[in-house]
């Protein structure tokens, strides 16, 4: 094999990976001002778990040590990183001071979402005293983030229905779960989003972090906020406006009106597409390629975290998925919404395995 | 699907039509246990051509001193490792980073090197020759004077490759050096006995106890694989088992940045790892420059294992007790290391009992070849 050749089998055989270091500008450069492209990391769903004493379940703790080592390699630096919610599982003191220690090795500034499985505990207490407020907002390099808490619900369903806050806690946590009560952000903070945006002109791009999509999916894993359509109006007046969300541990993307949807991978564990609801004919959420069988060998396959690319205001998501095949998902200007760079056409799909 | 369906179909057929020459003795099929050897189309293998690359992998003018051969850290007697040494001596008794692995079966490779930094025996056996720490050429000009030269070799590669002096090169050279290696092939073992032709007799009690650990609660043969007909024992696959990285766990981002800045040119690279012991632990990153990489090597071959202590990239496990002892610890050679931050998903403590660990060793054991067993007892069982 002549050198050409070694380099260019060594190039072939690493070079998704390779990319997957060097966070990659996923939509060409026409003209902006590149001083204003930046990128960030995404890593959520944790759901550290305490099993007794100093005992954590080491699959969950080895998941979000993995994700921090390797975010804190990225070149160029992101310019901070975004933790999207479920950093514990039951809520315990325990599992979000294990957790923040974990988070507290980032090189990186750190925002953080609150989850459902942080919240319905001590309803975001001691996640407070940890990380702060449980919604705010902050402008960088000319883009308007927010943060909301989009997992509140119902107030009798929070206050009056449960004998003991772990109940309360345990109820939320399931699936499929009769006893549980759909997700919201709720009227007081949509009034304090409104403000907040009132100051944001309407060509700012706007950025939006929450741990459930505001977006209707299904029901039944609330994988779906109550009141989406009150804040998707709220967002409207805007030119560009993205919706980054945890929660659902799978890629998706999806696109109403002026909003990009984009969901991230967990570092705990993969869900599948809830079946159920694609069965019906229905043209969204986009989902092409769905999510395979985790391998039951290899506790990382089907995990991940993102290198967020924001160029010109528009997110491109490129995930770092283990043993796999890398994907980015980026906003086309063209056909105005989120797109598999990979995978969009249909003849470059890999068909799911269908039977075990 | 039916792309891929299709592709996979051209893929079968090209290693079908690799596989037909078999590498041992050319028409000779496969000792018991292993596939037939993929030979590239390009480099067919013929007794002349093997001949003459047994001749250069013994050659020692082509170190800088005189002195080293390919097989000085690959020799037969050491079951092709250099065994003991944790990492081998080149040119004047300098060391690198990397334990010798062996080159028996290596044809079953489909990388090689401990960071499949090549991608095949040809391409890896012009390295080492100008590597400053091995036989520290400093190009290969030296070489292609000696075989331009020698009589012997003139001859011999007229004989083969039909070129004269003037025109034999390092390619025709490479390829004679894989062509002989492709011949050192070891199956017929014991467990190959006793898995593929049904001879109880051939395993001890504790061996068979030690095989059911292997494929089941030590979780081994998820790398080390053994199929329905056959056994290489690796899956040509990288993974981070916490060797090595530990030593600069703190330091790997600011390592590998500088690693990334650097942008080095293969050749560097192939120099770097095997005389930077920091970026030696980087493992497959400094290939792939993927997270994947981090602190990942090669799944080796299990054949033979117990003639080629110590073990593992950088040789740090002395003894196959002590490199079972180091999965059963989920990744850490001592129970109470830091788990590495980039350690493979699949690593995880096995809970095994010391009765356990030692069935597994015994069945480890069982993996020597019919002619290699008279060197076992020299090293590795860790008893």
């Amino acid at each position: 094999m002549s050198n050409q050749t070694r380099r260019e089998f060594l190039r072939t055989a690493g070079a998704i990976a390779a990319a997957s270091c060097l966070p990659m500008t996923a939509v060409e450069m026409a003209f902006a001002d590149k001083s204003k492209n930046f990128t960030f990391a995404y890593i959520s769903d944790a759901h550290i778990q305490h099993i007794k004493g100093a005992e954590f379940v080491r699959n969950w703790d080895r998941g979000l040590i993995r994700a921090v080592a390797e975010a804190n390699l990225l070149e160029p630096k992101p310019d901070f990183v975004v933790f999207g919610g479920d950093l514990a599982q039951l809520g315990k003191k325990s599992e979000l001071d294990h957790g923040a220690e974990m988070l507290s090795k980032l090189n990186y500034k750190t925002y953080c979402v609150m989850g459902e499985h942080d919240y319905y505990l001590d309803l975001g207490e001691y996640w407070s005293k940890l990380f702060g407020d449980h919604y705010y907002s902050w402008d960088h390099k000319g883009v308007h983030f927010v943060v909301l808490n989009s997992i509140l619900t119902y107030d009798e369903w929070t206050h009056e229905r449960w004998p003991t806050a772990e109940q309360r806690m345990l109820e939320m946590a399931g699936l499929d779960n009769p006893n549980g009560s759909p997700f919201m952000v709720g009227e007081k903070q949509r009034k304090w989003l409104e403000k907040d945006l009132k100051k944001v002109s309407k060509d700012t791009p706007v950025v939006v972090f929450s741990h459930s999509p505001i977006q209707k999916i299904y029901a039944g894993w609330n994988f779906w906020t109550q009141d989406a359509e009150e804040v998707q109006a709220l967002l409207k007046p805007f030119d560009d406006v993205t919706v980054v969300y945890g929660h659902v541990h799978q890629i998706q993307y999806n696109q109403i009106g002026n909003i990009s949807f984009n969901a991230v991978m967990a570092t705990a564990w993969p869900w599948p597409y809830p079946e159920s609801y694609v069965h019906a004919d229905v043209k969204w959420p986009n989902m092409t390629v769905p999510m395979n069988r985790a391998d039951p060998f290899f506790e990382r396959d089907a995990t991940g975290w993102q290198m967020v690319d924001l160029d010109r205001g528009r997110v491109g998501l490129r995930y770092n998925l283990y043993d796999n095949t890398d994907r980015t998902v980026a906003y086309n200007r063209d056909t105005g919404r989120p797109e598999d760079m990979d995978f969009q056409d249909e003849a470059d799909r890999v068909p799911p395995q269908t039977h075990y | 699907m039916n792309k891929i369906y299709l592709a996979s179909l051209a893929l079968l057929a090209a290693v079908v039509v690799m596989s037909i020459p078999a590498g041992q003795a050319p028409g000779s099929s496969p000792p018991l246990g292993l596939p037939p050897v993929p030979v590239p189309e390009g480099n067919p293998q013929t007794p002349e051509k093997v001949a003459l690359g047994d001749k250069l992998f013994h050659d020692t003018r082509f170190s800088s001193t005189g002195e080293v051969s390919c097989a000085t850290c690959h020799a037969a007697e050491k079951a092709f490792t250099d065994s003991p040494l944790k990492t081998s001596e080149g040119i004047n008794k300098l060391t690198g980073t990397r334990n010798a692995p062996t080159v028996l079966n290596s044809a079953y490779m489909t990388t090689l090197f401990w960071d499949g930094r090549s991608p095949d025996l040809e391409d890896q056996s012009q390295h080492p020759f100008v590597n400053p720490v091995e036989m520290g050429l400093e190009d290969h000009r030296p070489i292609l004077d000696v075989v331009r030269s020698d009589p012997e070799y003139v001859e011999a590669f007229k004989d083969v490759f039909a070129k004269s002096a003037d025109e034999v090169g390092m390619t025709e050279v490479m390829m004679a050096i894989a062509a002989f290696e492709r011949t050192l092939i070891a199956g017929d073992s014991p467990f190959d006995h006793y898995y593929f032709t049904g001879k109880a007799s051939a395993l001890t009690e504790q061996q068979k106890r030690g095989f059911d650990i292997f494929v089941n609660k030590g979780r081994c043969v998820s790398c080390h694989i053994i199929e329905q007909t056959q056994a290489v024992f690796t899956d040509n696959r990288f993974h981070n088992i916490g060797v090595g990285i530990n030593s600069i766990q703190d330091d790997v981002p600011e390592i590998a940045s500088e690693f990334l800045r650097a942008d080095a040119s293969l050749a560097e690279v192939d120099i770097q790892v095997l005389t930077d012991p920091r970026t030696s632990e980087l493992g497959r990153f400094v290939v792939t420059h993927g997270f994947d990489g981090v602190g990942a090597f090669k799944t080796p071959t299990l054949r033979n294992i117990a003639l080629t202590a110590p073990y593992m990239h950088d040789g740090s496990i002395a003894t196959l007790r002590d490199v079972v002892v180091h999965y059963n610890n989920g990744g850490v050679t001592k129970k109470d290391d830091p788990v590495n931050d980039f350690l493979s998903g699949g690593i995880r403590p096995l809970n095994l009992t010391e009765q356990e660990i030692d069935d597994l060793v015994a069945y480890l054991e069982s993996l020597t070849s019919e002619e290699y067993a008279h060197l076992a007892g020299d090293a590795g069982s860790g008893k």
